[in-house]
């Protein structure tokens, strides 16, 4: 082999936004989050972020230790919440960017409830759902992700539940920005993170991710590269397709892109006008008379 | 009379104890609330949607009790005073959330508007039938601290209490209120701010790189940051070392939750808090909290008015619990009464202390009303003879 | 990591020299790589391939093998789950 010597005398620009005394990972070999954190540190030198004023909230789980390992104000809160301590995180400090990265069971299992709220009230947070079909962190168990049919160490039969389609949910229940990819994409993944990062409001980036010790080895789909190069080939680019017809189905074509990407008042906005000229004004009886006042002006 | 002071209504006032509850919250500079309607406590969220507008405050109802109680964790470490109100539905729903607090030493304060229970029980009676739960409640070995108000006056000034403990000891709080103290009107006088004396946050001086955020002092409690300034610091429920960082170990476990339990139980002389009367030279003490106290004084007077010898210990810091002085107490009394609307929780606790020193005598009630004074009377009286 | 860094270094640094056109050069810090392959599968232009040796772990590692077609496009820098290998323009001017 005429190899060239190949040293590391440059840093991995990866690195200045890990906590490097943290590294290596936990995650498998050729698991896709880490692949994830490439592109969000690439997204965030792109992104209209301050750095200093960057805040990453996880859950519980394997995408769930992303937070442990970003050098950012980080945040690893219990299994399901991260969205709802990342609002208040952004309610309480609105100068701050606040990401939620997580995984499927976690942000659309156990935090489902949160995540559609989040969405309904257009939360001032971006939300980065990486999504390997399964609960990896506990042993592959199944998961709202896992698509019909497809086995898992809870479904042995393969599973008879209909999985959520998260673009879809997302956008019905007021997301202003909704895009899909999987790991195959990362230069679209990073677009998407920066983009997903400018908005004002609820972003959402699903990124669908193999998880070859669990989900592939369970169902046979080989390694994890053998997963990527599917994806390669089985993934749809369909630019604002409707998110009803984006469906995951078991070793079907995955439709990925750009789904949504609209405006709406966050919640910090539509909060801002209602009740932006009374606060400080600790006397109600002036909220009163200014109420008054505008009232008799409508009038 | 009423006047203005930094957001607080300053002077006397008719006020429940939901509404002086959300008053304290304002004077204590309280300026995060996420809540969930739920009978009896929902008049603090309702007051305070209403009052941090103006005061500049947040108030955000979530979409469940779970969310409420970690939306206020996310808000503390966005710098501000938070507290979340509930009552026993939603408070077993946050019992996840006190332990991540416990863990990540989070100052913060959970008011539990107690209503009879388990499950829906009775939404509009009063109950105390929640103490061993504020202090057991989540999983693992921790510590909490909680108060037992007995008036709307008190639901005023110890919240206030309640946040300067939460911010001392950076320990989650409770403030176990009860249906009939919530919804009980009476004067209650809010002081000029510069007479509250309020604790503020422990924020480190120390810069990135040489801040940990659980290095902590002789006193066993570090010092707090919060996101943006620069610290990058990790907060996670896991067993973590002083930076903060997962360890998975027995010797990790061990330093961390050693200092958590003992953070507090150090310090119980200093969190103790409670009133006696008459205590020296009793035959029989009654040892109360909450709206029982109240009840119990009642019983009381009329057994002393027949001669005998009663003292009146009312808690009101019931967690930590007072061990040594109970210890000691118990030695040179006949009994103990203790009378509490649930079918014996802090009785428990007094036993165990007791030693066996002299008769506990539990007067229990399974809620939906508070105690006829005659029940206790007569435990004083059979328990004095 | 320094570790990592001068293993990496004193086990490779053979002065091959780049090849001069190469408008791009890859870092690969093989002791840290699981050796899940994207990189090399999806390299654009072929510049690596897979060594039939092992790291320390006990995983092959991607060695380079057409330094000269390497543009500096990162893109394997984006793939690698485990942060080890990245790739960086030339500077066009020596």
């Amino acid at each position: 082999m005429t190899d060239v010597a190949e040293t590391c005398v440059q840093e991995n620009p990866v690195e200045r936004y890990l906590r490097m005394d943290r590294i290596p990972h936990i995650w498998c070999p050729g698991c896709g989050i880490g692949t994830t954190v490439n592109c969000f540190a690439r997204a965030i030198e792109q992104a209209d972020v301050d750095l200093e004023k960057l805040a990453i909230v996880s859950g519980i789980g394997c995408t769930g230790r992303v937070a442990g390992y970003l050098n950012f104000d980080s945040f690893h809160t219990t299994h399901g919440r991260a969205i709802p301590f990342a609002t208040g995180l952004k309610l309480a400090n609105p100068d701050l960017k606040v990401v939620v990265y997580s995984g499927d069971g976690d942000l659309v299992a156990i935090g489902g409830n949160h995540f559609i709220h989040a969405a309904r009230r257009n939360a001032d947070l971006t939300v980065i759902c990486v999504n390997n079909f399964n609960y990896a962190m506990t042993g592959g168990q199944a998961a709202p992700t896992t698509p019909l049919d497809a086995m898992g160490t809870t479904a042995p039969y393969g599973v008879c539940e209909r999985p959520f389609n998260l673009p879809f949910l997302a956008k019905s229940c007021g997301a202003v920005y909704v895009a899909r990819w999987t790991t195959y994409h990362v230069r679209q993944i990073t677009k998407a993170m920066v983009e997903a990062m400018n908005k004002d409001g609820f972003s959402f980036v699903e990124i669908i991710s193999p998880c070859p010790t669990l989900y592939e080895r369970r169902n046979r789909l080989g390694s994890g590269l053998d997963r990527m190069k599917w994806f390669k080939e089985n993934s749809v680019i369909k630019n604002g397709s409707d998110t009803r017809n984006i469906d995951i189905a078991y070793q079907q074509p995955i439709i990925c892109g750009k789904f949504v990407d609209i405006d709406r008042p966050s919640l910090l906005e539509v909060t801002e006008a209602k009740i932006g000229d009374i606060r400080g004004k600790q006397r109600w009886a002036d909220v009163s008379r200014r109420q008054k006042k505008s009232i008799e002006q409508t009038e | 009379m009423a006047g203005y002071d930094s957001g607080s209504i300053v002077g006397a006032h008719y006020l429940d104890g939901d509404h002086a509850a959300s008053e304290g919250a304002i004077a204590a500079g309280c300026n995060f609330v996420a809540g969930y309607p739920i009978t009896p406590s929902t008049e603090v969220v309702e007051r305070l949607a209403w009052r941090f507008p103006i005061t500049g405050g947040t108030f955000i109802q979530m979409e469940d009790e779970i969310a409420s109680s970690i939306a206020i964790q996310g808000a503390v470490w966005g710098g501000a005073k938070a507290m979340t109100v509930s009552s026993g539905p939603g408070i077993s729903l946050m019992m996840e959330h006190i332990g991540l607090a416990a863990m990540t030493e989070v100052p913060c304060v959970f008011v539990n508007v107690q209503r009879g229970g388990p499950s829906t029980g009775l939404p509009t009676l009063p109950a105390q039938a929640d103490m061993m739960q504020a202090r057991w409640g989540s999983h693992g070995d921790y510590e909490v601290i909680a108060l037992a108000p007995s008036s709307p006056q008190e639901c005023f000034d110890l919240l206030i209490h309640a946040f300067n403990l939460s911010e001392q000891y950076r320990v989650p709080v409770l403030f176990m209120m009860d249906e009939s103290i919530g919804h009980m009107t009476e004067r209650v006088v809010i002081p000029p701010s510069k007479q509250i004396k309020l604790v503020p946050r422990r924020f480190t001086k120390l810069g990135p790189g040489e801040y940990l955020p659980y290095r902590a002092g002789d006193d066993l409690v570090p010092e707090m940051t919060q996101a943006g300034v620069g610290h990058k610091v990790h907060i996670t429920g896991l067993t973590h070392d002083e930076q903060g960082y997962p360890v998975m170990n027995a010797d990790c476990q061990h330093q961390l939750v050693t200092r958590l339990v003992d953070k507090i139980r150090n310090n119980v002389d200093k969190i103790a808090f409670y009133h006696e009367d008459e205590i020296e030279g009793a035959d029989v003490v009654v040892v109360t909290y909450g709206i029982t106290s109240r009840v119990s004084m009642r019983a009381i007077r009329a057994a002393r008015q027949e001669g005998l010898k009663v003292g009146h210990l009312r808690l009101v810091v019931v967690w930590p619990f007072i061990e040594e002085y109970i210890r000691s107490l118990a030695g040179k009394v006949k009994a103990l009464v203790v009378p509490e609307i649930n079918l014996g929780q802090m009785v428990l606790e007094v036993e165990r202390c007791a030693r066996g020193q002299c008769e506990v005598v539990l007067v229990s009630h399974a809620g939906g009303t508070v105690h006829n004074p005659q029940v206790i009377y007569d435990a004083i009286m059979e328990a004095g003879r | 990591m320094a570790k990592e860094s001068a293993t990496s270094v004193s086990s490779e640094e053979k002065s091959a020299g780049a090849p001069k056109k190469a408008r791009g050069q890859v870092y690969i810090l093989q002791e840290r790589c699981k050796g899940c392959g994207y990189c090399v599968e999806f390299c654009p232009l072929g510049v690596l391939v897979m060594s039939s040796r092992f790291n320390a772990k006990g995983y092959h590692y991607p060695e380079v093998a057409h330094a000269e077609k390497c543009s500096g496009c990162d893109l394997c820098g984006m793939y690698c789950p485990d942060f080890s290998i990245h790739g960086a323009r030339r500077p066009t001017k020596e």
